[in-house]
């Protein structure tokens, strides 16, 4: 007996009769569905209509309701609606149904042109909001570190090493592999152009003042923004979204000197050790370019290299790393204090950790330039 | 109008023939024989750590056995086809503990997520039939547009159960449902399943811990130990019963407190 539904006007006297016959469940929804449009034009006719359900074979949630959306929308004109024939074991799922309040759903947020415009407006508003909170992560940061100082008990030394071997220890590999293979690029450019005007040699001028003072701190903290920044962000995101955050607070603990410090201190630590393995690893590389690509003997490059490069230029580039780890670190848990509730959000401040935290390593890198340039170094 | 036949009721709805669970060395799972019949409330019991959520995760293929069969719906589902796979997928709803509705979704996308999937229906009927599910549960349809973020624990079990209904399932797995309500809310599920059940004629696979859920909503009740089903009978059965752990369980202050 269950089939395919039906739907079928049977006239019994003045009255018509919409016999409802067949398996009306969810699988058949679409076609119910349009049934029941069909039938509702119905309405508005002066003829006395009842809905007999009683060769229903199956009847769920979807049937039970078309069933009563067509029973409103014929009364809604001028004939009262039956159900007719409703058995016992659906009678219960009918009523249920005939509680549902249909009330129209709008889609919120359409896109509208003001909308867009009001969007472009909040996120310029915004770009305050964000260094606002960029200070106020460096303030409460500073704030913990002197308290650490103080009660210097209170540092956690197991969370920052652990910090250190991750953001650190086992970020060498990597870093040290693609300084290397930039260092053997910039060597064989240099040659490749400088040979046209016999000036080898200075090839080791540019890879010693280019890596010592831009390249190898620019390009780890870059790696450490993409590889760190967003670990941290997505860490203490997830820990917001379960509310581990709020448990430590409640426990009388500050997230700050728990959970943002050591991090923050790790990667003030590892940033300057990995910037000077890069560019070790980087002027090896251009090294070994020079000498089987350049024909520059490995005695010569590094005579030259001695002449080309003072302490200074080491200085230059060292002395970048911390800050601009502190900058990766204030804006990656800034990010991550943020997410709020849903994974979209987690995933959207864990790209804006990234994009921010590059953005604000090239923009203090311009500044530390702008600033040495004007001192003399 | 179709009436099951006898030998269909009779059917298990889940058989579940020696069913082995191994996570590294613990054997968690040992051997373990199950049937739910249509059409009731099964009432799963024990121990904290016992495997009770891992048996629900097996059944429905979240975690991998080492030995055993499970037929679903007369379906084995180690043999059958992607395609069968997905048709009794699309009949059993599950609730997870935790809810695990999509957090990035309002509640009324939640629910209407499975439809959107799984049949070819406007946009109206999708709404009215979100509304219809949400007043099923319990819902304001105020709730609709709110994200899962925003609700309480115990509107969070409600939409989950919503989403699980969404599809009018034959079959539902409910994990520990009322864990984290309180005892009014609590009792108002237990209410709420039995009366789905009546209404849309549902099997009901409910991992608890709450006696009165046992009491109240259950028809029959499943106690694992040791990897094993040590007991499955009516509340009375187990009244009766004289394992050790079974009569602290029914037997102990609580359960005399709920008994009255």
């Amino acid at each position: 007996m269950s089939g395919d539904p039906k739907l079928e006007r049977i006239a019994k006297g003045n009255a018509l009769a919409l016999c409802a016959t067949g398996t009306w469940t969810a699988s058949f929804a679409p076609v119910l569905e349009q049934m029941v449009t069909e039938a509702e034009k119905l309405a508005g006719t002066p003829q006395r209509i009842f809905i007999d359900v009683s060769e229903v074979a199956k009847l769920d949630t979807f049937g039970a309701w078309l069933i009563e959306r067509l029973r409103r929308s014929l009364t809604q004109g001028a004939v009262e609606a039956q159900i007719a024939g409703l058995s016992a074991n659906y009678s219960s799922l009918v009523d249920e149904v005939r509680r549902v309040r249909a009330t129209a759903m709008v889609d919120s947020n359409p896109i509208t042109i003001s909308g867009m415009l009001e969007q472009i407006g909040r996120a310029v508003a915004g770009v305050a909001g964000t260094v606002a909170g960029l200070v106020d992560m460096l303030g409460a940061v500073l704030a913990a570190w002197f308290r650490v100082l103080i009660h210097p008990r209170s540092f956690r030394l197991t969370s920052t090493v652990h910090h250190m071997e991750q953001v650190c220890w086992r970020a060498v590999p990597i870093i040290v592999l693609i300084t290397f293979l930039i260092g053997c690029i910039i060597a064989q450019q240099g040659i490749f152009h400088f040979r046209r005007f016999g000036a080898d040699i200075f090839v080791v001028d540019m890879l010693g003042v280019l890596v010592l003072r831009e390249i190898g701190v620019l390009l780890v903290a870059i790696m450490v923004a993409g590889r760190s920044g967003s670990a941290y962000t997505a860490e203490l995101g997830s820990m917001k979204m379960r509310e581990e955050i709020d448990a430590l607070r409640t426990m009388g603990f500050d997230p700050i000197e728990v959970l943002v410090l050591p991090r923050m201190m790790a990667l003030v630590l590892a940033l300057p050790i990995l910037a000077f393995l890069g560019a070790m690893a980087a002027l090896y590389g251009g090294g070994l370019v020079a000498w089987l690509y350049g024909g520059v003997q490995p005695e010569a490059f590094l005579l030259r290299l001695r002449d080309a490069i003072s302490i200074d230029h080491f200085i230059v580039g060292i002395v970048k790393a911390p800050v601009m780890a502190a900058v990766i670190g204030i804006v990656a848990c800034v990010e991550g204090l943020a997410v709020q509730g849903s994974a979209e959000s987690l995933g959207q401040h864990t790209t804006a950790s990234v994009v921010k935290g590059i953005f604000f390593v090239i923009v203090m890198d311009g500044i530390f330039a702008i600033f040495f340039a004007s001192i003399g170094m | 109008m179709a009436r099951e036949t006898q030998s269909e009721i009779q059917d298990p709805i889940i058989r579940v023939r020696g069913i082995t669970v191994q996570f590294g060395a613990t054997r968690v799972l040992d051997g373990l024989n199950l049937d739910v019949k249509r059409g009731e409330i099964l009432g799963f019991v024990g121990p904290s750590g016992a495997g009770k959520s891992v048996l629900t995760r097996t059944i429905i293929g979240l975690v991998p056995k080492v030995a055993g069969s499970i037929e679903v719906f007369g379906v084995d589902l180690d043999s059958s086809s992607a395609s069968q796979r997905r048709n009794v997928e699309r009949r059993w709803g599950v609730l997870f503990q935790q809810g695990a509705l999509f957090s990035s979704l309002t509640v009324r996308q939640n629910i209407q997520f499975p439809m959107r999937e799984y049949l070819r229906v406007s946009q109206r009927l999708m709404d009215e039939i979100t509304m219809a599910k949400l007043t099923m549960v319990g819902l304001k349809p105020e709730v609709a547009e709110r994200f899962p973020s925003e609700l309480s624990g115990g509107m969070i079990k409600r939409v989950a159960l919503a989403r699980a209904l969404s599809l009018d399932p034959d079959l539902v797995f409910l994990d520990e449902p009322t864990s984290g309500l309180d005892p009014i809310g609590a009792g108002d599920f237990d209410e709420l399943v039995r009366t789905l059940q009546r209404t849309l004629g549902l099997t009901v696979f409910m991992v608890t811990h709450d006696l009165d859920s046992l009491y109240t909503a259950c028809d029959r009740i499943a106690v694992l130990g040791n990897g094993k089903i040590i007991a499955a009978g009516s509340i009375a059965d187990m009244q009766a019963s004289q394992h050790p752990w079974l009569r602290q369980y029914f037997h102990g202050k609580r359960a005399r407190a709920v008994m009255g």
